[in-house]
């Protein structure tokens, strides 16, 4: 059962200088040429960006979305992260 | 890894008087330079510097706030204090990756600081003897910080200007924490509003030094605003902040300890600012240079952290390898 089946590659397009890479979709590809070369094709016909990354889709590695409450609600509960947590009187001024 | 081996990309590595003035074409017309983008090598040799000594501040700056954790008098401050401290690592680590965009490895970076050869904040060499130096560091220390770093996220560099906006986002309630604190010991007994007064003493004129040298005497200074990596001078900076900063200490009735302070309506283009007295720019230098109070113990505390994190670091890199070697027999095993 060796299916060769040609890989899945994750594609990150920079609209503009400046700004981050932003993930936009996927697609198939033999090889990282390819890869860069369909990304173009496929994601940037109208001028989306000025620079493509794209990653082997087994090379991502995710958080697991069952275990989201336990790594994310830790953050919920630390209002003092936040500047709005601490009586600063209005008439200081912006700080 | 996607910037290194590319320096120059490719058909540019010479640096022409015609790349150079097309580099400067692009910055003029306010383009971002990207880690891959063709740039002259002192533009990338002048931001490993610049982003590796701010990522060294951030680090080295978890020290001195550091010391008062375990002693914050509430529990509300201790949370607020811990927070603090974390962001600051944080802080610390969104640099170094801006800074690795550009060829050098944080391997490198480590080393140059533990050796002495990369510098970070002059600030960070003062001690913190009582509680209220917390809150000066918050209020004067972050406040000169944010000063100096909300015109960064508008550097030329991307990546730099990025970080920047992540830290200056976060960045806003360090100084608030801070005020907040001062502002209760201001209020309070006579011992602890004496506290406040005898900290502000103390930490003042560090804090204006650390907006660097007079425009003058600052080498680095002509070309980084050429290349916009800076957008004001030392001394504009410096201004903003001693103008935004004396009236929050009349606010809480402190007294800035600076016998020429005056208040000049002529100053700013006739909006107004204040004249200030003379930096002591011979301790600046010495303490820059390693002779301030605490260099040898930041240092110190520094390499104790690496070589005591050695063991973890070869653990989990052996780790990493015994599972890979596991994954691939496994895989043998089931062909």
């Amino acid at each position: 059962m060796a299916t060769h089946l040609t890989p899945l590659w994750e594609v990150f397009i920079r609209s503009r200088n400046g700004l981050n890479h932003k993930h936009v979709g996927s697609l198939h590809a033999a090889d990282g040429d390819l890869a860069l070369q369909s990304a173009r094709d496929v994601y940037t016909r109208r001028e989306e960006g000025n620079s493509i990354w794209v990653v082997r889709s087994e090379q991502i590695l995710a958080s697991d979305p069952d275990k989201a409450a336990e790594t994310f609600e830790p953050a919920a509960d630390k209002v003092y992260r936040h500047p709005s947590f601490y009586d600063i009187p209005d008439d200081v001024g912006h700080m | 890894m996607y910037s290194q081996g590319l320096i120059g990309s490719g058909s540019e590595n010479e640096e022409s008087e015609a790349f150079l003035a097309r580099f400067q074409a692009r910055i003029d017309a306010e383009e971002k330079i990207e880690p891959n983008d063709a740039m002259p090598l002192a533009y990338r040799k002048t931001l490993i510097r610049q982003i590796g000594q701010h990522a060294h501040s951030e680090i080295v700056g978890m020290l001195p706030e550091g010391n008062w954790i375990t002693r914050a008098p509430t529990l509300r401050r201790k949370m607020a204090l811990l927070a603090k401290v974390q962001d600051e690592g944080g802080h610390g680590l969104y640099l170094y990756s801006a800074a690795e965009t550009l060829g050098v490895s944080r391997e490198e970076m480590t080393e140059e600081l533990l050796s002495g050869r990369a510098k970070y904040s002059s600030i960070f060499n003062y001690p913190t003897p009582t509680w209220a130096d917390i809150g000066m560091i918050g209020w004067l220390v972050d406040g000169a910080a944010i000063m100096n770093q909300v015109p960064l996220c508008r550097c030329s560099f991307g990546p730099y200007a990025r970080a920047m906006v992540r830290v200056c986002r976060e960045e806003s309630f360090h100084q608030r924490q801070g005020y907040e604190i001062v502002m209760t010991l201001a209020e309070g007994t006579d011992e602890q509003k004496e506290m406040a007064q005898d900290s502000l003493n103390r930490w003042w004129w560090p804090a204006l030094m650390m907006f660097g040298p007079h425009d003058a005497d600052s080498s680095n200074s002509d070309q980084s605003m050429l290349w916009k990596i800076k957008r004001f001078t030392n001394d504009e900076l410096r201004q903003k902040f001693v103008d935004a900063t004396v009236p929050q200490a009349e606010k809480i009735g402190l007294k800035i300890p600076d016998p020429d302070l005056k208040w000049n309506p002529e100053k700013n283009d006739g909006a107004g600012g204040y004249d200030f007295g003379a930096l002591d720019w011979d301790e600046f230098w010495r303490v820059v240079k390693g002779g301030g109070p605490m260099n040898r113990d930041r240092i110190a505390a520094r390499k104790a952290a690496w070589e005591n994190g050695r063991w973890v670091r070869e653990a989990a890199l052996a780790h990493a390898a015994k599972r890979e070697e596991r994954a691939a027999t496994a895989k043998v095993a089931a062909e």
